[in-house]
């Protein structure tokens, strides 16, 4: 075999390689990636029940209601507009009322949003990130939100650290 | 004084690094082996400088000194000594800085080990490295110092993060350095050998130790991180895919590409530019994880732009680096003499295989990482590219490698004959049918694709062992015969064979993990009794304890199998007061492999504690494989060819105490 057949057969394998990764991917793309959305975003595209999105959000102050068997409902608002979210088992330990949260999960036919996934905030001063910007957007943030947030998130941890936890805070519903 | 001292250390090896970019590079110019030379001192120097530096910040740490900044912010006069001391890279400006020790670490061990390195390819290679180094004492110094002192100092520290104080993240991040800055090393061997426009098989011998302890330490760091997000975050996942991990993984990827391709131009001279290629995008792969963890992007992007300054110097660095070295390849790679033929289907063939999926598999978790930022600043469309992703666009590039892993070694150099290689591969295959025989029959009308990944896990080991096993004619020749040709055998080859197995042992646990996980999760009472997977859990009662600087409420669960007494299981949920922070503590208990796993959620008001029960079978081989592979490196660095400068007879002495 010579040299340009041999370099042909390895081009020709890697386009091979390359085409399905690139097909892979594509596919992917379009079945597997979740958009975010607020409460105010959600009343004004009328995002079909079943389609999985990420809600984000403060904790409304009061809405938080235990139930049985680890059930809880609370609703998500962003100052525009509301949503109840139900979800059951266990919250991250730092889910609070009247701080930023993050559910993932699908609206069903009466219009409340069954999360399968919450992440909370990291720490007292971290807001998850689509949280605070899409606040920002509406002029609903308030400089104590973030107060110390800013500094600290560049200054975050090692590796591993708190913006690596922050994701992890979830809960799983069994 | 301390802080002071350590900041004027960090000064000066600035300064060596940047004698050390430049000397030795018009050295080697004008054939002056005096300059030359200058780069060797410069990088023992420079590596002492910083190691002082950070001594200093260590000293600092230990004594509690809340007068710079970095101490108050990440210690508390309460805390553990050893976590005093592990705090120091607990934080960004102190990370950065052992960041630079590790890669003064490598120069320095180059400079000293590096006995018989042609003298103007080393001065070249520790020229690069300064050029590195520089680079980043620049951005600690002006950026990220740890030295700062605070106008009025506290007399208490903010204490370190809760989920930090733990013993797995004291040991990850060191571990997951010494895998990226090492691959600078091959790296700055790649540019030195652009430099020279030379290129040879002693190339290879040199550069493969380096890149095979820097693949070593990555592999255990990035194990490491995996275990410790298992045990202490609480809800029993190890892997998340998250940019952070990609970060990691990407090196990783990239760096197992390239041991692999110097196997194919240090025995055959071929693939030299390809290799080159890779020696500098495995390092740019180490930037970029140093660029998402450190600027902060991935947190918050509206913190990269409230304090851009880190995040733009980490950027520039980035492009400098990557933009240079790749320009900088394109313009010289071809006057690199071409290497030796061969056809497909051979140890080349399979090795360049092997590449080409590593290589793309690599590119596809780097899409999934960097399309949703991409996509976010040029449109502002939020999206998370989640595990359904990577499972649908990893996993099937995964399959053809596995499958192709036992004929990689059983195929010769030059020309192989695959149908002879799948011949000895016979007895792997059986086995591995056998296995998905077995499996679908335990667990009928179960999932169907875990026990084919099974077959395919077995076939990975059995494939490995009885390549080794051919090679010393085990149970084809007298007892004796096989144990000399057992000591006989390059272990390197032994070396192959741990790793190989290892990437095998490690997807059972993963399958095993993934589709017979069991969960429970429920809120309890003292008094309750649940069961999981045969175990009968009873929750006896809660407790409260006081730590060195946290308070803790422990639940003691009694485990019983059989109705037999087995163990007591405490996990437990610590209140950090300084920082008002709540940390889950899970009980872990092993048998065998497998592990039961308790976290545990909120008291309600009614005294009911929510509980997080999992068994997770097999879990443990999903670390024990990684831990095998870079057992399996280790075997190899301790190949006698391989010894770190590869000496020539003459010299052998010295270079073998260089090895040890």
């Amino acid at each position: 075999m010579t040299r340009k057949q041999r370099r042909l057969t390895i081009i020709g394998g890697s386009l091979v390689v390359l085409g399905v990764a690139a097909a892979l991917v594509l596919n992917a793309m379009r079945d597997s990636i979740v958009f975010f959305s607020t409460p105010m975003m959600v009343a004004e595209k009328h995002i079909q029940p079943g389609k999985r999105f990420r809600l984000g959000g403060l904790v409304q102050p009061g809405s938080l209601v235990h139930g049985d068997n680890l059930k809880v409902t609370f609703e998500v608002a962003d100052g525009s507009a509301a949503l109840p979210v139900s979800y059951q088992g266990i919250l991250p330990d730092l889910f609070r009322e009247g701080q930023g949260v993050v559910a993932e999960g699908a609206l069903d036919a009466s219009g409340v949003f069954k999360a399968d996934i919450v992440l909370a905030k990291h720490d007292e001063n971290y807001m998850p990130k689509d949280v605070a910007d899409a606040l920002k957007k509406q002029g609903h943030w308030k400089d104590e939100y973030g107060a110390k947030s800013d500094g600290k998130t560049t200054a975050a941890g090692s590796d591993s650290g708190p913006s690596r936890a922050a994701q992890r805070e979830q809960g799983t519903v069994q | 004084m301390i802080a002071e001292s350590g900041h004027y250390a960090l000064v000066l090896a600035l300064g060596l690094a940047l004698i050390q970019s430049t000397v030795p590079i018009l050295g080697a110019r004008w054939r002056d082996f005096a300059l030359m030379n200058v780069a060797r001192s410069t990088a023992v120097a420079q590596l002492l400088f910083v190691a002082a530096s950070f001594a200093a910040l260590v000293t600092l740490h230990v004594s509690s000194d809340f007068s710079v900044a970095n101490v108050f912010e990440n210690s508390h006069s309460m805390k553990p000594l050893i976590y005093k001391i592990t705090g120091v890279w607990g934080n960004h400006e102190g990370s950065m800085l052992l960041w630079v020790s590790i890669l003064a670490l490598f120069g320095g061990m180059v400079a000293m080990f590096g006995n018989n390195l042609p003298i103007s390819l080393r001065a070249h290679v520790l020229a690069v490295q300064a050029w590195i180094a520089s680079a980043f004492y620049l951005f600690i110094l002006i950026t990220s110092n740890p030295f700062l002192r605070m106008a009025n100092p506290p007399i208490e520290g903010q204490d370190l993060n809760p989920v930090l104080q733990d013993i797995g993240l004291a040991v990850h991040p060191p571990m997951l350095y010494l895998g990226y800055v090492g691959f600078s090393i091959s790296f700055s061997f790649a540019i030195a050998a652009l430099i020279e426009g030379r290129i040879d098989a002693a190339w290879a011998r040199w550069v493969r130790p380096w890149t095979l302890v820097a693949w070593i330490f990555l592999t255990l760091g990035i194990a490491m991180g995996s275990y410790w997000a298992y045990y202490e975050l609480g809800w029993g996942g190890w892997w998340f895919w998250d940019p952070v991990e990609n970060a990691s993984l990407m090196p990783w990827l990239a760096g197992t590409a390239l041991l692999h391709s110097l196997v194919v131009m240090e025995k055959r001279n071929a693939l030299k530019v390809w290799t080159i290629l890779l020696s500098i995008l495995a390092f740019s792969l180490s930037l970029l994880g140093t660029f998402l963890v450190r600027s902060g992007v991935l947190t918050s992007v509206h913190a990269f732009a409230n304090d851009p300054r880190r995040g733009v110097f980490i950027l520039l660095i980035l492009c400098v680096f990557i933009g240079g070295s790749l320009s900088f390849y394109a313009w010289r790679a071809s006057a690199l003499k071409q290497g030796g033929l061969f056809a497909p289907i051979s140890r080349e063939g399979a090795l360049v295989f092997n590449n080409l999926l590593l290589t793309t598999a690599c590119a596809t978790v780097f899409v999934g990482t960097l399309y949703p930022l991409a996509l976010e600043v040029m449109t502002g469309d939020k999206i998370s590219v989640g595990a359904p992703f990577f499972n649908l666009t990893f996993g099937p590039l995964f399959v053809p490698l596995m499958v192709a892993v036992p004929f990689g070694p059983l195929l010769a150099w030059k020309r192989g004959d695959l149908l002879a290689a799948a011949q000895r591969l016979m007895a792997a295959g059986v086995a591995a049918l056998m296995v998905v025989a077995v499996v679908s029959a335990w667990t009928l009308g179960g999932s169907t694709f875990a026990p084919l990944a099974i077959g395919l896990a077995v076939f990975v080991i059995f494939g490995a062992l009885s390549d080794t096993a051919e090679r010393i004619g085990l149970f084809r020749i007298p007892l004796l015969a096989t144990i000399r040709r057992a000591r006989g055998l390059p272990r390197s080859a032994w070396g192959t064979m741990f790793a190989h197995a290892g990437v095998g042992v490690a997807l059972i646990g993963i399958v095993c993990e993934t589709t017979w996980n069991s969960e429970n999760i429920k809120s309890m009472k003292p008094g309750d009794v649940t069961s999981i997977a045969g175990y009968n859990l009873k929750l006896d009662g809660l407790t409260q304890r006081q730590g060195p600087n946290y308070r803790e409420m422990a639940a003691l669960f009694s485990v019983k199998l059989d109705g037999r007494p087995l163990d007591i299981m405490t996990p437990s949920k610590r209140n950090f007061t300084t920082r008002g922070a709540t940390t889950t503590e899970a009980a872990l208990l092993t048998r065998g492999a497998s592990q039961l796993y308790i976290s545990l959620g909120d008291v309600a008001a009614d005294g009911s504690v929510a509980v997080r029960i999992y068994h997770k079978p097999l879990v443990l081989l999903i670390w024990f494989g990684p831990v095998l592979m870079a057992f399996g490196g280790m075997l190899s660095l301790s190949d006698r060819r391989l010894r770190v400068g590869a000496p020539k007879p003459a010299k052998s002495l010295r270079g073998l105490q260089a090895a040890e």
